[in-house]
């Protein structure tokens, strides 16, 4: 597992996502809140662009007509055929035990720490008194 | 065919109700004058037209008459030669097409009691079921607790085709009535006629009300699973009756892949629809509807993923099969000793 340096904190505002590509594979991470997410931005179910779908919340029942509705903004929406998938964890709710996408950890990490590495910054100039966001996988 | 089994449970047959004045003796004075001084005739719906080839075998139609009418000819044509334990009758009497919801309820209890009186206490082989008032909850629900009272009565009995989607909450006293008295609810082809018998309008010939019943189920089957009917009544049964069963796998295969795009609208149902209708849904036999190859049989029951889903049925005095060729070729002994037997006690707790 490596870690990716993959934007200066302030170009990941909350609210806002950013797609990359690393070895390979199609990435997005996600600002929400002040959390970081890290996802495949491919749709388990038939390879949408899953990533660029709408951020939603849970709604969830257990008597017919009353709904509770959590998790606001954490639910992502494909884009395609409209599956729910949770960002923290990757699963689905029409099917969780047999469609999941992947999910990578993300997080901030002081510039500092991140020129000591090892981490992987192709792409982002490290400087030591910025702060970053690093995803692992 | 497969060979049948003695000790079978025939979950639907047609007890005919000869005319309008057969329930005059099990109406109150009120109705009854109410009947004879308005001139009302035989409430005849046109879901089985009387000579409609359809509602009566050649060899069960009597000579005089409705199809269905006579207990001897019942015993004679099914009763015995099937060697039942038990057959659930099922009247299919117009008395759903009624809008004035007193008089339907009148109508309702009177054929109730006809049942009881000329049909279960002259054979101990037959059950019956609760023909209820639809047109109020509240009466649909006292005649339900009423007629409960009785063990013989082990169902209640709905048109597929009434006045609103069956999923509807106001219908829910009704089947929480039915859940709390061990009632599955019989949902059986047919319509009031109170609204036009397909989902695009009238058609012109019979066949096309019959062939259309299909959809209607599988709407019905839409509104009770996506309403959450069975999240509310987890132990309510529902039987699918003359429904045919072809079409159950593909209907299923679409619902589920629509369902999981959706799921947000509706987030009480928390499982497939296959597994709700595996634990609260069944299906008479007859009209068994799909190729006579024993190939396409088994990839059906494959399909259902479940041996537990069809219950046994004649569907008489209705034209469905020949002799006593009822059950389709290419059922195994233990599948034909589960739709006869076991599954129809399974579903029907009353049955003892
Ligand atoms: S590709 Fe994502 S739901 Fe179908």
């Amino acid at each position: 597992m490596a870690r990716h340096v993959i934007a200066p904190v302030d170009e990941l505002p909350p609210g806002t996502r950013k797609f990359l590509e690393i070895d390979g594979r199609p990435i997005a991470v996600f600002n929400i809140k002040g959390e970081y997410f890290g996802l495949m931005n491919r749709c388990p179910h038939q390879g949408a662009a899953l990533c660029e779908g709408p951020l939603i919340g849970l709604a969830q029942s257990s008597d017919p007509g009353e709904i509770e509705y959590t998790k606001l903004g954490e639910i992502i929406r494909c884009p395609w055929h409209g599956w729910e998938f949770d960002i923290r964890t990757g699963q689905s709710y029409c099917d969780p035990r047999r469609f999941r996408v992947k999910a990578y950890a993300a997080h901030v990490e002081p510039g500092a720490s991140v020129v000591k590495g090892p981490y992987v910054a192709e792409t982002v100039t490290v400087k030591v008194e910025s702060d970053y966001v690093v995803v692992e996988l | 065919m497969a060979s049948l089994i003695a000790g079978g449970v025939d979950c639907d047959v047609h007890p005919a109700v000869p005319h309008l004045t057969s329930l005059l003796p099990y109406l109150s004075d009120y109705w009854r004058d109410q009947v004879t001084t308005r001139g009302m005739v035989d409430l005849v719906s046109q879901s089985y037209p009387r000579n409609s080839p359809i509602v009566a075998r050649p060899d069960w139609r009597p000579e005089t008459g409705k199809p269905g009418e006579s207990l001897e000819d019942m015993q004679r044509h099914v009763l015995d030669p099937f060697q039942l334990s038990y057959a659930i009758c099922n009247p299919l009497y117009g008395v759903q097409m009624v809008f004035s919801e007193d008089l339907q309820a009148a109508f309702c209890r009177a054929l109730n009691d006809w049942l009881v009186k000329e049909w279960l206490d002259r054979d101990p082989r037959l059950r019956g079921s609760i023909v209820i008032p639809t047109q109020s909850i509240d009466k649909a629900v006292a005649e339900i607790e009423r007629c409960a009272q009785d063990r013989r009565f082990v169902q209640v009995l709905m048109l597929v085709m009434g006045d609103t989607p069956l999923g509807k909450r106001a219908l829910w006293p009704i089947y929480e009535a039915a859940e709390r008295l061990n009632l599955p609810i019989g949902i059986h082809a047919g319509s009031a006629y109170h609204n036009p018998p397909t989902a695009v309008g009238w058609g012109s010939y019979h066949i096309e009300d019959y062939v259309g019943q299909a959809q209607a189920f599988q709407t019905q089957l839409t509104s009770l699973i996506v309403e959450g009917v069975f999240v509310k009544y987890p132990r309510l049964k529902m039987v699918m009756l003359e429904s045919g069963v072809s079409w159950i796998s593909p209907f299923l295969w679409r619902l589920h892949k629509f369902w999981r795009g959706v799921r947000m609208e509706t987030p009480w149902v928390d499982r497939a629809s296959l597994e709700i209708v595996r634990s609260n849904i069944r299906f008479s036999l007859q009209p068994f509807d799909a190729p006579p190859e024993p190939e396409t049989l088994i990839r059906l029951f494959d399909h259902m993923q479940s041996d537990e889903l069809v219950l046994f049925s004649t569907d008489y005095p209705h034209w469905q099969f020949d002799g006593q060729d009822a059950l389709p070729e290419g059922l195994s002994p233990d599948l034909v000793r589960k739709i006869m037997i076991d599954n129809p006690h399974a579903t029907y707790p009353r049955l003892m």
